[in-house]
């Protein structure tokens, strides 16, 4: 089992690793020059020369690899382009903003979508089971920004006012006292997360209940609720650990849109802020921190199937 | 004599010779066709299609011209009214539809087809090499679709070719994955071992047995590729990253008229219920075509 776990850790480093020389080489080594792009087309040569000293680009694109990483390595994500304050230090009340907001919506998404997989399992091929697989094919199709606009529309502006359109949260308040802000882009979340791990949690739930030992059981006579509830759910456990995992990783890309239709003060804003005014050190960082969130996510979620599967667990 | 046209490449060979004598593509759209899904996902599709491929034939005033106030209430002239410059938003929304799906086609052909390609291939020469790659390709895995897209337009731009190249690459790893896996399946089956046996040339075994048999797995992949990529290239225009303005376009028009949700929305609401009216109706398609896709491949196990 140990080494099944370090095998894993490892190919999750080697995945970061990749990931970094990614981000990297998309930002910094692309042909189109990013002292070039930062500038504009109006800038002057001396202009270009100095802000390619003073990013680093004159020197080999290796080198300016290795500095970065061992920056970040230390903790140091570089200065933001536009304010001139350290990324971290800029970014670190976007990111307690979008935690709030990814909990808030994990905490919904995730026992509803296990609770509407494990129920349409169970009532599989019935009336239960078919509208709710067409809802959630609504659901999944429709785009983030269309579920948030329209959620906008219903429940904010032309139909009803019930909820802020944009979520205008003060940074000074806590953020407890603020949730009618948090309302619909919590909710735009839940609807967009919530299909894909439903679906998956029916289908894995659906394996559990075609397998052998449940028609055994069956056969024995034991009461459907019990085979449920005491056999059947105990083998959906890892499934639902990848469920929780996918919703997770999910958000983590939602995020960016959904906020953006709510004007929410997170760090999807911040990224289309910084993408606008090409503030490179910021692309940078938050791209690798959307990344290494989905990898250390993944990995996290592995490891812990791996401990509660007693045939993975017990392997030498 | 039965006269049927026979395309060689889409025949499922050796092994079904009990078939029906039909291509299988013929065979699965026959067999989607009769679904109510299919047929409701199929009407949608092609209604956004057609507003949005002949709409800028239809539409009674030029998209950037300045016609009425700012948000002028819907009038006799003026159907859905005007937008936040005074621009006509019914001939504003005709015309812009085109952008979207000009750039969202072609962006899905291409990362399904180099999905396709790289997965088969994957699935036909197992390596170390092939695996090895898979694992590469999970790296662009971990960023979501509008992060990878936006990391590279951050450097070169909003450029049409970019958008079509960025979306297309954020499908290519989950592309390849789902069809090595498909295409896995069949090269495992005995009538592929058997073609390989006989010495039948790899090319012939992957165009004539590998391929018709992942041709459903394919359509649903383009389906539901389509429907992200709809969704990817609105949202990068809602955001101000896609086509720049006077242009029209959906995503754009949404982000510029959303102000004026509570007294004019319809400049917001007509490209936002297009966009999903478009979006579930391809979905539609794809579950139906899934769904058959599942049916066929249980009676081949069984066969």
């Amino acid at each position: 089992m140990l080494r099944l776990i370090a095998w894993r850790i490892a190919i999750g480093c080697v995945t970061l690793l990749a990931l970094s020389v990614l981000v990297f080489g998309v930002t910094q080594a692309l042909p189109g020059d990013a002292a070039v792009q930062i500038l504009g087309p109006h800038a002057t040569t001396e202009q270009i020369v100095a802000l390619r000293r003073s990013l680093g680009l004159d020197r080999p694109v290796a080198l300016q690899y290795v500095a970065w990483l061992t920056g970040i390595l230390h903790g140091d994500f570089g200065h933001s382009l536009t304010g001139g304050e350290s990324v971290a230090t800029l970014l670190a009340p976007h990111l307690f903003a979008t935690m709030a907001l990814m909990l808030f919506s994990a905490a919904i998404a995730i026992p509803v979508a296990l609770l509407l997989g494990v129920w349409s399992a169970v009532k599989r091929d019935q009336a239960f089971d078919h509208s709710c697989s067409s809802l959630l094919l609504i659901c999944a199709s429709l785009p983030e920004f269309v579920i948030g606009i329209g959620l906008v529309a219903l429940f904010a502006t032309t139909l009803l006012r019930l909820f802020p359109p944009v979520s205008l949260l003060s940074p000074d308040d806590p953020i407890l006292d603020q949730l009618r802000y948090l309302a619909l882009p919590v909710a735009t979340l839940v609807i967009t997360s919530t299909p894909y791990v439903a679906r998956m949690m029916r289908a894995s739930m659906i394996e559990v209940l075609d397998s052998p030992y449940i028609a055994m059981a069956r056969l024995n006579g034991i009461d459907e609720r019990r085979i449920v509830f005491d056999y059947a759910l105990r083998n959906a456990i890892p499934a639902s650990i990848q469920v929780i995992a996918l919703t997770l990783t999910y958000l983590a890309g939602g995020i960016v849109v959904v906020e953006a239709v709510f004007a929410y003060p997170g760090i999807g804003t911040a990224f289309i802020d910084a993408v606008r005014y090409r503030d490179l050190p910021t692309v940078q960082f938050l791209s690798v921190a959307i990344g290494s969130f989905y990898v250390l996510t993944n990995l996290l979620a592995d490891i812990a199937v791996i401990l509660c599967t007693p045939k993975l667990r017990n392997r030498v | 004599m039965h006269t049927e046209t026979q395309k060689p490449g889409l025949i499922v060979s050796a092994g079904h010779s009990d078939a029906e004598p039909r291509s299988a593509l013929a065979r699965l759209l026959l067999e989607a066709a009769r679904l109510r899904r299919f047929q409701i996902g199929m009407a949608l599709t092609l209604l956004i299609l057609g507003l949005a491929l002949l709409g800028p034939l239809a539409a009674p005033s030029s998209p950037t011209a300045f016609v009425a106030t700012p948000f002028a209430m819907p009038s006799l002239s003026f159907p859905f009214g005007a937008d936040y410059l005074g621009r006509d938003v019914w001939s504003r929304f005709l015309c812009g539809g085109l952008s979207l799906l000009l750039i969202s086609m072609p962006a899905t052909l291409i990362g399904v087809g180099l999905g396709m390609a790289a997965g088969i291939t994957a699935a036909m020469f197992k390596s170390s090499w092939t695996e090895a790659g898979m694992r590469l390709l999970d790296v662009l895995l971990a960023f979501p679709q509008v992060v990878l897209a936006l990391l590279f337009v951050t450097i070169l731009g909003p450029r049409p070719w970019l958008l079509i190249g960025v979306v297309a690459l954020a499908h290519f790893p989950q592309s390849t994955r789902v069809l090595k896996g498909a295409a896995s399946d069949i090269v495992e089956r005995d009538f592929v071992k058997a073609a390989q046996v006989i010495g039948m040339p790899q090319s012939r075994i992957l165009f004539d047995e590998v391929l018709p048999n992942v041709s459903g797995q394919l359509l649903v992949e383009l389906g539901l590729r389509f429907t992200y990529s709809i969704g990817i290239i609105a949202a990068l225009g809602f955001l101000g990253f896609g086509r720049q303005p006077p242009n029209p376009d959906w995503g754009l028009m949404i982000s510029e008229n959303k102000v004026a949700l509570l007294f004019q929305p319809w400049g917001t609401l007509l490209p936002v219920i297009a966009i999903a009216v478009l979006t579930v109706g391809v979905n539609l398609v794809a579950d139906a075509l899934g769904r058959v896709t599942a049916r066929i491949s249980a009676r081949m196990e069984q066969a």
